[in-house]
């Protein structure tokens, strides 16, 4: 909050310009608030278990801290449970699955999300809105009911086999349900409207004016899309790709209704820490290493974008 | 234990929001007394409990899981709010009453009690000593579903039925893999079995024998559609498998659904000879629950033989009361998958309880045999 008060050292303390601070701290507290209720507090009782031990009581672990005689009593953390996710190899593989399986899907989207925006950006005015609904609409139907619906399509003898064997395309039908193709085909359907509406919002603001100085100038309409509309687009694809990449990584339900056995994901290990071996701790030390991972090279990238920003403006 | 599902969890989960939601609103109109059960899915019929609430005058509230790790789950983070809940007794009766989250029956409350099988109540009292907390409900084995006509067609007439060959041999396998074998998504299920095939002890839970136990699925792993612990019932019943391994009265409702279905569909439910998992589902009252009165009378009325007969017929699963075996339908009372002969019971599995060490080296390894690590 530097910002804040250079500004309010910049003015005299007049009775108006106090009362536009105490609205304006409001106005950027309530943010803080909101994080601080809905992200830190969780995050905190999730560290506090996983820093306890799994034992057979309720609730599942042993408390932080302990009475041990008439009075006396003693704090206890544990760092085992980290210690076991970094020395079990099955964790980093799951670990280095799910940021694959993420990164695939986060690029499919962005391949069949980018050309949608752009359409729909392009349409004339009177289109844009109903287009926009028909990304949306899909959102008012259950997740989950969705997500059942291509179990329906992609089956053996689903719509998709018995359709394509009607036709005469195929003998025997596609095994796509229970595979890794499954998987992505519901990870990129679910997630395709978070990576086309940041991108139709940075693609609708673009000035078409640039476009039309570079073609005066001879460029050629690839070249332009390559040297003009995807650099000034890459906020909306940045801001896209996080938007699927981070729950993907996460992912639990996708993967466990269509992928197969194989398909061994981070979400899918913290399940069977907390239902199969009811180890609240170690599902706990999973959930806060996989924010961790997520969010270092969030908030590094942020730093260093905010950086090359204030060398931009000074120079 | 009907159907246990991770995936189905998520849709019970909708499904008690939505029940909790009506609820809500018939909750202002009648301040009534009312008792909160927590049962797995299609386990009862919808007049048994019509039928209480009318002799009683109590009102039931109901919802319903499909696993028992969902369940276990509620109870250990405490305060779930249920008056009664019927777990599997092994593993986890076991492990919550060593938790101490049940609290003991008041026999005086049960006159019913006397209906109740003795060899039955028996079995159970080494994990709950004298029968202080634990009323048992119905009980079943885990085996083998088979699409008869197609299975028949690929191994030929010779070639015995009731082994867990069909899901552990390497070479019957590759045979049968082109028509579907699906294995249960349970690790204790599964290793249990493969332990049987082997003729090794089902209770070994050593490191040795989780390596055993995985090296026998691993060596037919190619030859497995599917892991789950319900996809089965709908999958056989269409003609989808022509091997499961799964429960007694699932497979048994997937034989129904294709008999009603007429699709020429004929499956069999059996159990292998090297010895089926026994399990029984218990009645359980948790320490906490709000009105265990309630809870006590419930139980009673289930232990009426005319009560339990026809939930026998429903379920297809045999319930754990004597007197009730003459109520039972004769169809179901002959059917063997469901009354097992006293032979097919002298080789029944019963499962100890691991360790949690042993509980998790087991979860350990069933994920890398699943995902083929």
């Amino acid at each position: 909050m530097p910002l804040e008060s250079s500004l309010i050292a910049s003015n005299k303390p007049t009775k108006v310009n106090w009362r536009a601070s105490l609205s304006k701290k409001t106005l950027i507290g309530i943010p803080y608030l909101w994080m601080a209720i809905f992200f830190v507090l969780p995050f905190l009782f999730i560290l506090k278990i996983s820093l306890s031990e799994a034992a057979l009581m309720q609730p599942p672990y042993l408390p932080f801290i302990r009475e041990i005689e008439d009075g006396a009593v003693t704090l206890v953390i544990n760092f085992s449970n980290f210690m076991l996710i970094f020395e079990d190899a099955l964790y980093w593989q799951a670990l280095v699955n799910s940021i694959e399986i993420a990164a695939i899907a986060t690029l499919l989207t962005l391949l069949l999300g980018y050309p949608m925006a752009y359409a729909i950006a392009k349409a004339p005015a009177a289109w844009r809105l109903p287009l926009l609904m028909l990304i949306i609409l899909p959102f008012w139907t259950s997740f989950l009911i969705r997500v059942y619906a291509w179990i329906g399509i992609l089956k053996n003898n689903g719509l998709l086999n018995q359709t394509l064997m009607a036709m005469g395309v195929i003998d025997q039908p596609l095994e796509i349900l229970y595979t890794q193709t499954a998987v992505y085909i519901g990870l990129v359907y679910t997630y395709l409207p978070f990576m086309i509406l940041p991108l139709y919002a940075t693609l609708i603001r673009m000035d078409d004016t640039l476009l039309e100085a570079a073609a005066d100038l001879g460029c050629p309409p690839w070249k332009q899309f390559l040297t003009v509309t995807l650099p000034l687009s890459m906020p909306g694809i940045i801001a896209g790709s996080m938007l699927v990449f981070i729950p993907v990584m996460g992912e639990f339900v996708i993967p466990d209704l269509l992928g197969g056995p194989n398909t061994l994901m981070i979400g899918k290990l913290m399940w069977t820490e907390f239902f199969s071996n009811k180890d609240w701790p170690v599902a706990s030390a999973l959930a806060a290493v996989l924010l961790l991972v997520l969010i270092v090279p969030f908030v590094l990238w942020q730093h260093f974008e905010q950086r090359q920003q204030r060398i931009e403006e000074q120079s | 234990m009907p159907k246990k599902t991770s995936s189905s969890f998520l849709v019970n989960a909708f499904k008690t929001s939505a029940m909790a939601l009506s609820i809500g609103f018939s909750a202002n109109a009648v301040a009534q007394e009312s008792v909160h059960i927590y049962n797995w899915s299609d386990y009862i019929t919808d007049e048994a409990i019509a039928d209480f609430e009318k002799q009683s005058g109590i009102k039931v509230v109901y919802d319903v899981y499909d696993s028992n790790e969902v369940l276990e789950a509620k109870l250990l983070a405490g305060k779930s709010g249920y008056d009664l809940v019927f777990p599997t007794a092994r593993p986890f009766v076991d492990r919550h009453i060593q938790a101490g989250i049940y609290q003991k029956l008041d026999k005086t409350q049960l006159p019913n009690y006397q209906h109740l099988d003795a060899d039955i109540m028996k079995s159970l009292a080494d994990i709950d000593s004298g029968n202080a907390y634990a009323v048992p409900y119905m009980w079943g084995t885990s085996g083998i579903g088979i699409n008869i006509k197609k299975v028949k067609e690929i191994l030929g007439d010779e070639m015995p039925l009731d082994t867990w060959a069909l899901l552990f041999d390497p070479k019957i396998t590759a045979k049968l893999k082109q028509c579907g074998i699906s294995l249960m998504d349970d690790v204790t299920e599964v290793f249990a079995a493969a332990h049987a095939y082997k003729g090794q002890d089902s209770n070994d839970y050593s490191k040795n024998a989780i390596n055993d136990a995985s090296e026998t699925v691993r060596a037919v792993r190619d030859n497995i559609r599917y892991f789950h612990s319900s996809q089965y019932i709908n999958d056989l019943a269409n003609g989808d498998l022509c091997v499961a391994h799964g429960y007694s009265g699932d497979i048994l409702q997937a034989r129904d659904r294709a008999d009603e279905a007429k699709n020429g569909v004929e499956i069999a439910y059996l159990a292998p000879k090297e010895g089926a998992v026994v399990w029984t589902d218990v009645m359980v009252i948790p320490a906490d629950a709000p009105n265990a009165k309630a809870a006590h009378t419930f139980i009673n009325y289930i232990l009426e033989p005319k009560v339990i007969a026809p939930i026998t017929n429903y379920v297809a699963y045999a319930n754990a009361n004597k007197d009730a075996t003459d109520l039972v339908d004769e169809e179901v009372r002959n059917d063997q998958g469901i009354y097992p002969p006293a032979e097919t019971r002298a080789n029944f599995l019963v499962i100890k309880t691991p360790t949690d060490k042993q509980a998790r080296n087991m979860n350990r390894a069933w994920t890398r045999v699943k995902t083929g690590q």
